[in-house]
């Protein structure tokens, strides 16, 4: 009789009657063939794999990390309610130890999401990691988390909303940037100047295989991990780093991704993207389950899976050295980094500018950080977005000072009606989240 | 007239029901060891000095290969495993005769390796040298692709007496279970067999040659030709007879529970506007999870017999029967000697009840009579509170569209209906306890053998459909044809009801007795390249569980009778 050795639970929500658009990769199929394979072996009836149910999230677990612009019910469907919610359940569950590891095998994702959400990019429209990790926080006092993405694309969503957070760190390996969307993600990318050093990015060059990627689990993140001493390993777990993913470039595989589960060992994984619905998400997804359950995953094979045809070149493998050393290099000097960055600076300008490909929208951003020795400094950022829309958002950090406290009130009171169709703040000290206008806003 | 009758732990129950309601009931004491005496002894009794012509027919609903299972008595059987890339099928190991090789099918049908004839070969020869005479064959994936069992299965069909087909016994995804569900089919066979085809040689003996029904696991029957290609849906027919002797008295639109309080068990199960709740993959039994359609019961080791006993000030209630209650001649108090302690039962020796129940009010400072309260109260508690664990777990159940989340159907019973010895005993009481509409069933005692009796045939499709390989599949029925592009789930569902009435026809069904409905329908835009090249569509049918037409003017007979009797 098979046994978990470890307790794993998992939600599983396909959402089959849900899809961007019917051709759209991001599409009712995407996991009709994965449930089939995950039925066919058998997994729900392993003693020690518990299937729950997901609950929904609620709009003040939005609020806790986004600014929907103009609300949060214009930019989300139900199905992102469920499937963030999907996240919490299994957090839930591990943080009251129902279960010692989960799997939110849930759709649509949400690591491109980023702070302020005007509608959808890279198929995501609210951040579900975060949203886990900030209900986590709130409900259970969780502190430090560390978020392991290993989807294909850069996390440019999960990297924007804990930039300025030192007690998240955020490592993302994927596809350079320079060969796939979002196009970010480089190894320079190290967060803003009262956190530099909790972002770590590591752009794997196309064609990358299962020894690239288990090199840098184990070369980079582990160390880094082990230093960091996170209460909560979250692994973003994307699947489209799979040889037949049809949107990318890689050449890892099932066994690879299993693999990687088995030495990361993350307490929770939440499902990112992945689109070879038929010849990857199955074996992958298989292999992921029993990799987090402790049993042996050896014979998981998709396939035309073939593991010397599939190996890296020996250029590939020493780019990926060279950038591993130079990631772990910024990780040991990140003190030194900050106290660079900040230099006697008062405040910190960023002006950004971001595309939203999956709704078509255009967003730029001055975001003004306050650099506080105290605490991570209070954030105010004013975006403004070719709907017509813009919000002065203002942050306050969860471990705000009095006076960062203070100053996002200050900005949050004094800001200009007149300028900006929406002024909101988020304050983490007390877990609220207000809007002092709104106004004209285009839905 | 029909006869049915249900082999219980204690007593079989035989009945006879007919335009007069209940025309006869017969007890008699089961003989696990000695089943088809029991069985005959029952059929005996029930139709002495009734003219055989005036039976049409008997729905059995007996213990025999559920005891096997339990009591690991199966005969040995052959099993021939193909799983291909995944858990490795040796974890699925049902016994020595247990032989994995090599083929394999992936999720979508498609041949991933051939079947090595000469592997297959060998392991038969190896079987037919040890003298096995009955062969599962299971490849994974196979619902969507039999052709490796098929194959297997001519190879093996020359050198033994019988083969079965995994994907011939469900069409249900799970490899797992298809094993074991093949592997309980193929052991169970050669006592299934000889046990019916010894029960009617019986009865023709008598001069009665009816056609024989057998009770299956959801609470449908099938003849008994349909029984020997699946003998493994017989099992659990026993919590199936008491739900269906509830179902004509449920509300029709109201959910309720079905309890049968036994001597060492209750047993329970969810109706949802009269129709019983079938669980959703299949039952399980013993160290086996199976496909095998069935109802959704629950059981709880409490019944009017169980054993009551004190530790300390804690009072536990079963899960065992040491034997009957104190008040007749048992050895250690039960929940019926409470009863008699509370005057509520006569007939039986109160005194020794009394005496059963002295040490426990002793050891809980309460008199006699208050001890025998807590008894009565706590037996009925603990037999609600694991109600609502199964309300809870089936209210848990994961859905899968955004539709169902939302809606989020929940199961929320108003009603309680008791069967079973100690039926109106525990009435009051659980009604107090649980605020639920409760009442005994008419003829409680009897009802689960006129579940038995009057329950229709039931059967189950399962068709899947591509329309980019243009093939359609109903893998359990043998059914394969060739789709066009232009293929739907209108088409689908035609061809399904098609083959369902077809399927519950061949099983013995009157074709007044089709009640049919949908249980899953499903279909998929398939986009491969950013093109749509095809639909996928699943579909699930069913003949539900129920009973057969004609049973209302039975029941209002026996309502009548009852009524009369009080
Ligand atoms: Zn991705
Ligand atoms: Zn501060």
């Amino acid at each position: 009789m098979l046994k978990a050795k470890h307790k794993t639970g998992l939600v599983f929500f396909p959402a089959y009657d849900w899809a961007i658009s019917a051709t759209h990769p991001e599409r009712e199929e995407r996991l009709l063939y994965t449930q089939d394979q995950v039925l066919e072996e058998g997994l729900l009836d392993i003693e020690g794999i518990i299937e729950f149910k997901p609950d929904l999230i609620e709009v003040k677990d939005v609020q806790r990390v986004h600014f929907c612009v103009p609300d949060e019910l214009s930019v989300m469907t139900k199905s992102h309610f469920i499937s963030a919610g999907g996240a919490k359940t299994i957090a839930r569950a591990v943080l009251e130890k129902n279960i010692e590891r989960g799997f939110a095998l849930v759709r649509p994702p949400g690591h491109h999401a980023m702070r302020v959400v005007h509608g959808g990019r890279g198929f995501c429209n609210v951040n579900n990691e975060a949203i886990m990790i900030e209900y986590m926080r709130k409900e259970y006092g969780v502190d430090r988390v560390a978020i392991v993405d290993t989807d294909c694309h850069h996390g440019d969503g999960s990297q924007d909303i804990y930039w300025h957070d030192p007690d998240t760190l955020y490592i993302s390996l994927h596809q350079d940037g320079r060969t796939l969307y979002p196009g970010s993600g480089f190894p320079d990318e190290l967060g803003g100047p009262t956190a530099a050093g909790a972002t770590l990015n590591i752009p794997l060059p196309p064609y990358t295989s299962e020894e690239g990627f288990l090199f840098v689990i184990k070369e980079v993140i582990l160390p880094v991990l082990e230093e960091f001493k996170p209460e909560i390993v979250v692994n973003s777990a994307g699947q489209d780093n799979h040889f037949t993913d049809p949107i990318t470039n890689m050449n890892f595989s099932a066994q690879g991704y299993a693999d990687l589960t088995r030495i990361l060992k993350p307490d929770i994984a939440v499902l990112e993207g992945g689109y070879s619905i038929e010849g990857a998400l199955p074996y992958v997804n298989v292999g992921v389950i029993l990799a987090m359950a402790g049993i042996d995953y050896t014979k998981v094979k998709e396939p035309g899976y073939d593991h010397e045809k599939l190996r890296q070149s020996l250029q590939i493998t020493r780019v990926i050295e060279q950038t591993c050393k130079v990631v772990l290099e910024n990780w040991r000097n990140r003190e030194e980094i900050r106290r660079r960055m900040q230099a006697d600076k008062k405040f910190d300008e960023r002006r950004r500018s971001i595309f939203y490909d999956t709704d078509g929208l255009h967003e730029t951003q001055n975001e003004t950080l306050k650099i506080c020795h105290e605490c991570s400094g209070a954030l105010k950022i004013v975006s403004r977005c070719d709907t017509g829309n813009s919000i002065l958002a203002v942050h306050i950090p969860r471990k705000a000072c009095k006076t960062c406290r203070e100053l996002g009130y200050s900005w949050y009171e004094s800001a200009d009606p007149k300028s900006n169709n929406m002024i909101a703040l988020q304050d983490r000290t007390t877990d609220t989240y207000q809007v002092r206008q709104k106004k004209d806003l285009k839905r | 007239m029909i006869i049915g009758l249900d082999v219980g732990g204690t007593h079989t129950d035989v009945v006879l029901v007919g335009e007069n309601g209940l025309e006869r009931q017969v007890k008699v004491l089961t003989d696990t060891s000695a089943l088809f005496q029991t069985v005959l002894t029952g059929l005996e009794k029930i139709t002495e000095n009734i003219p055989p012509g005036r039976i049409t027919h008997a729905a059995l609903s007996t213990t025999l290969s559920t005891n096997a299972i339990v009591q690991n008595k199966l005969p040995p059987a052959g099993m021939i495993v193909s799983g291909g890339p995944g858990i490795d099928p040796e974890a699925f190991r049902t016994g020595p005769y247990y032989f994995p090789v090599s083929g394999s099918i992936d999720h979508s049908g498609k041949e991933i390796q051939p079947v090595d004839a000469g592997e297959i070969e060998a392991i038969a020869a190896k079987l037919q040298s040890d003298g096995i005479r009955h062969v599962g064959v299971v490849s994974k994936f196979s619902t969507r692709n039999p052709a490796h069992e098929v194959r297997i299965g001519e190879i093996l069909a020359p050198h033994f007496d019988r083969v079965f087909l995994g994907h011939r016994i469900s069409g249900h995804l799970s490899f797992p279970r298809r094993i074991d569900t093949t592997f309980l089919n193929t052991s169970i066979y050669p006592l299934h067999k000889k046990f019916f085809e010894a029960v009617k040689e019986s009865l023709k003996q008598k001069g009665i040659t009816i056609p024989i029904y057998i009770l299956k696991a959801d609470g449908g029957t099938m003849d008994f030709d349909t029984s020997i290609d699946f003998p493994g849906q017989s099992i659990l027919s026993g919590p199936s007879a008491s739900v269906m002797g509830s179902v004509a008295f449920a509300p029709e639109n109201a959910e309720t529970i079905a309890m049968d309080i036994g001597g060492t068990t209750t047993d329970m199960a969810v109706l949802i506007n009269g129709t019983p709740l079938l669980s959703p993959l299949g039952v399980e039994l013993g160290r086996y999870k199976t496909l095998i359609r069935g109802l959704n019961s629950y059981s709880i080791g409490i019944g009017g017999d169980s054993a009551v006993r004190i530790n300390g000030r804690v009072l536990t209630i079963g899960p065992d029967r040491e034997g009957p209650a104190m008040a007749f001649g048992g050895p250690v108090p039960t929940p019926t000697d409470a009863l008699f302690v509370l005057n509520r039962m006569q007939n039986g020796d109160r005194q020794r009840a009394v005496q059963g129940i002295e040490p426990i009010a002793k050891a809980l400072g309460l008199s006699v009579e208050e001890a025998a309260n807590t008894i009565f109260d706590q037996a009925c508690r603990e037999i609600l509170a694991s109600a609502r664990e199964m309300i809870n777990q089936i209210n848990r159940k994961p859905v899968y569209t955004i539709k169902e989340l939302l809606e989020g159907y929940q199961v929320k019973p108003s009603h309680i209906l008791v069967l079973g010895g100690p039926a109106p005993y525990f009435t009051r009481r659980l009604e107090e306890l649980s605020g639920y509409a409760t009442e005994k069933v008419p003829a409680w005692s009897v009802a689960n053998a006129i579940g038995t009796a009057l329950s229709r045939t039931t059967c189950e499709v399962l068709l899947f459909a591509d329309t980019q390989r243009g093939i359609l599949l109903a893998p359990a029925e043998s059914h394969q044809e060739s789709i066009r592009s232009d293929f739907t789930k209108k088409d689908a569902l035609r061809i399904g009801f098609g083959l369902l009435k077809k399927k519950a026809v061949d099983s013995g069904a009157s074709p007044n007795d089709l009640e049919m409905d949908v249980l899953e329908e499903l279909e998929f835009n398939m986009v491969r390249g950013f093109r749509l090249t095809g639909k996928n569509i699943r579909v699930r049918l069913q003949v539900k569980p129920g009973l057969i037409c004609g049973y209302k003017k039975i029941i209002s007979q026996i309502c009548d009778q009852s009524v009369n009797e009080v």
